[in-house]
């Protein structure tokens, strides 16, 4: 396993209100652990306390209790100038009355690197982020992504062992933005500085990062990789963070193992997984699945399985009852809504509950289509139904 | 850059009806005194100390040769009086706009303000007696045992800066307030991330982009009190004596108006320097 570069240990930060009537608890007993050259993403709803954790790292704001170590040194009062640490900020604070060399320049020469040798090197760095030619404009003649890219050429020139990043996509518009999420993450990637990266969007999460952690009201809920968080959700915020999700009430009906049967209603059990939670026989719980995960078939007629392979339903259904733990169950589409990629169908499923199935537009619209109100069957293997206690 | 091109050309000449008050006031109650002042610094003294021809550079020759020094004597005063309110001026002004309770930030500014509810004359006399033999300062030191014999702070030129700096303060505080009110204090992270530590900080980012309110408290300052007659007048006595002292003495009475003047002229002149100054430097950022 590679070296940390940054740990927290238990960190909290806390505010007092400026009326001075009560603490608000920003950061709440927050560890973790962030290995070196790994590109890290702190995601969470506003107010959920990670720009106050990159804050702290910085060395912007003290922290209450606990300890931050950054390649195993205490950080602890170290002020922000003296952290081998350097920020993005959300709106790149870039100095205006500097030309754009001056800003790439400025902390190099706080360093005390001759200015030839500084002007060398914030050349390289403005190269570095594809940006030559506008060495000596001033930042407001910059568009929000040329803003951007010299903010980074900025913190990248002082060869920090961190590079925090506060939302530094935020301000740009959709598709700019998904071309530097690429761009950064082939650019950390190339230069192995570990990245530390706050945003609340969770495309921009997945998309960039190796790690993220979940961060809501001042706590991580879940540290993992992409897909361990999108596959394997411990919490119903995490769960309802990223990416959509269905949630189903039920009743434990049998376990074994980390197999659960449940129970929708008295005439339907389905198949699900705990994790490494224990859940008892007549346990009310709440299942998570994911809407992808549905497939739909018709009730009557037949089905296209394969190109050019067809099955009477009936036999489709046979040959889906082979598959261990795959759960079959029937429905009525209430609504369905077709998006271009795929079509989102609302169906009212056993115990009176609604579930979106996005079954993805194969062939053309007519195809596959079911109508409002018509019979469907729903199946989806058991490994994607998620018991949530909490 | 000032846009010329704003409006079209019709609303333009709309527009211009809007200034048009106050271009027929300044013009009949500022150029053209402004006008009469600048001949009448070419011209003799008359009966009743009026002006009269014939035309002659005599009075601009006198004021060079005879009150050359007053004038350096006024700009130094000035200089001095400028700087210490900066120097005063700009922590405070730091501090008001830095307090998080907008209440609080109202009341300090209200206090800056609160001395303009009494007449400047007034708030003259009051230091006057707070300096004088047996005034305050002096009552209060000689009460202590301090000293045997009363100080003479009174009629010096460093009174006339204490007069100045009392009043003219709140010129210089404002406007860097204004400054520092809408600086944006990421850029002072920004500069500590990147490795400065307050005080370069301060140098290389906070003056910067506050200088605009400092040139701006500098003008407002230095440009009154190096006319003031009053403070010296009061404060003063004959070794504080300046450039609007003098000024007033060759229009009262049976005085010089033509040497008043060109003194006023030369006076309009150094104001006119540092504006150019001021444009030159001040508007450099924006």
């Amino acid at each position: 396993m590679a070296a940390i570069d940054v740990e927290l240990k238990n960190v909290v930060k806390e505010f007092t209100a400026r009326n001075r009537e009560g603490i608000t608890r920003a950061v709440d007993n927050v560890s973790l652990q962030i290995h070196q050259g790994e590109f890290f993403a702190l995601l969470g709803p506003s107010g959920c306390g990670k720009t106050t954790t990159l804050r702290m790292i910085a060395g912007f704001e003290d922290s209450t209790a606990g300890e931050i170590l950054i390649r195993g040194k205490a950080v602890q009062h170290v002020p922000p100038f003296h952290r081998p640490v350097n920020t993005v900020f959300q709106d790149y604070a870039l100095f205006p009355h500097m030309t754009v060399l001056k800003n790439v320049m400025f902390g190099l020469e706080m360093e005390g690197v001759p200015r030839r040798e500084a002007e060398q090197r914030a050349r390289e760095a403005l190269q570095l982020v594809r940006l030559p030619n506008v060495e000596d404009r001033k930042p407001r003649q910059l568009s929000g992504g040329q803003q951007q890219r010299v903010a980074l050429a900025r913190a990248l020139v002082k060869r920090p062992v961190v590079l925090l990043l506060d939302e530094p996509l935020g301000a740009l518009d959709l598709k700019l933005r998904q071309a530097l999420q690429y761009e950064l993450k082939a650019m950390q990637k190339s230069l192995g500085i570990t990245f530390i990266f706050v945003t609340h969007d969770q495309e921009e999460a997945m998309t960039m990062a190796d790690r993220i952690a979940v961060m809501d009201q001042g706590k991580v809920l879940q540290v993992g990789t992409p897909d361990e968080i999108y596959e394997s959700p411990n919490s119903k915020f995490v769960a309802d963070f990223i990416g959509e999700t269905n949630f189903v009430q039920a009743e434990v009906a049998g376990v074994s193992g980390e197999w659960v049967d449940v129970r929708l209603d008295e005439n339907c059990i389905v198949k699900a997984v705990t994790g490494d939670q224990s859940v008892s026989v007549g346990q009310k719980v709440t299942l998570a699945l994911r809407p992808e995960k549905i497939n739909l078939f018709p009730v009557k007629g037949v089905v296209e399985y394969e190109e050019g392979s067809t099955e009477t339903t009936e036999e489709y259904m046979r040959s889906l009852l082979k598959v261990p733990n795959m759960n079959l169950i029937r429905g009525r589409v209430r609504q369905a809504i077709y998006i271009g990629t795929d079509t989102r169908y609302i169906i009212r499923i056993p115990g009176d509950q609604d579930v979106v199935a996005r079954v993805q537009n194969f062939g053309l619209r007519s195809d596959t289509f079911f109508d409002d109100g018509q019979e469907v069957n729903l199946y989806w293997n058991g490994e994607n139904t998620r018991i949530l206690l909490q | 850059m000032a846009s010329i091109a704003r409006l079209p050309t019709g609303r333009k000449q709309r527009g211009f009806l809007l200034a048009l008050p106050a271009v027929l006031w300044l013009t009949l109650f500022f150029l053209l005194p402004v006008l009469i002042v600048f001949v009448v610094s070419f011209l003799s003294r008359g009966r009743g100390g009026v002006g009269d021809l014939p035309f002659t550079l005599a009075n601009y020759e006198r004021v060079i040769t005879v009150f050359g020094p007053i004038i350096t004597d006024s700009i130094w005063i000035a200089f001095v009086t400028t700087v210490i309110c900066l120097l005063v001026g700009y922590p405070l002004a730091f501090f008001i706009s830095t307090r998080h309770d907008p209440r609080m930030r109202s009341l300090a500014l209200f206090m800056i303000i609160l001395p303009f509810w009494t007449n400047f004359l007034v708030r003259t006399y009051a230091l006057q007696t707070i300096l004088g033999r047996e005034g305050i300062i002096n009552g209060v030191l000689s009460g202590l045992g301090l000293i045997g014999e009363p100080l003479s702070l009174l009629n010096t030129p460093e009174a006339v800066i204490l007069g100045l700096v009392y009043g003219y303060l709140p010129f210089m505080v404002l406007p860097i307030y204004a400054s520092v009110e809408r600086f944006d204090f990421r850029y002072v992270e920004a500069a500590h991330d990147l490795g400065a530590n307050d005080l370069r900080a301060f140098l290389r980012v906070v003056l910067p982009l506050t200088l605009p309110g400092v040139i701006a408290g500098f003008i407002l300052v230095f440009i009154p009190t190096i006319g003031a007659f009053v403070t010296p007048d009061l404060l003063g006595g004959t070794r504080g004596i300046m450039i609007g002292n003098l000024i007033q003495q060759q229009f009262r009475g049976s005085g010089n108006q033509p040497l008043g003047s060109a003194l006023s002229v030369v006076l309009m002149a150094m104001v006119m320097i540092a504006l150019l100054i001021y444009v030159r430097f001040g508007d450099r950022e924006s």
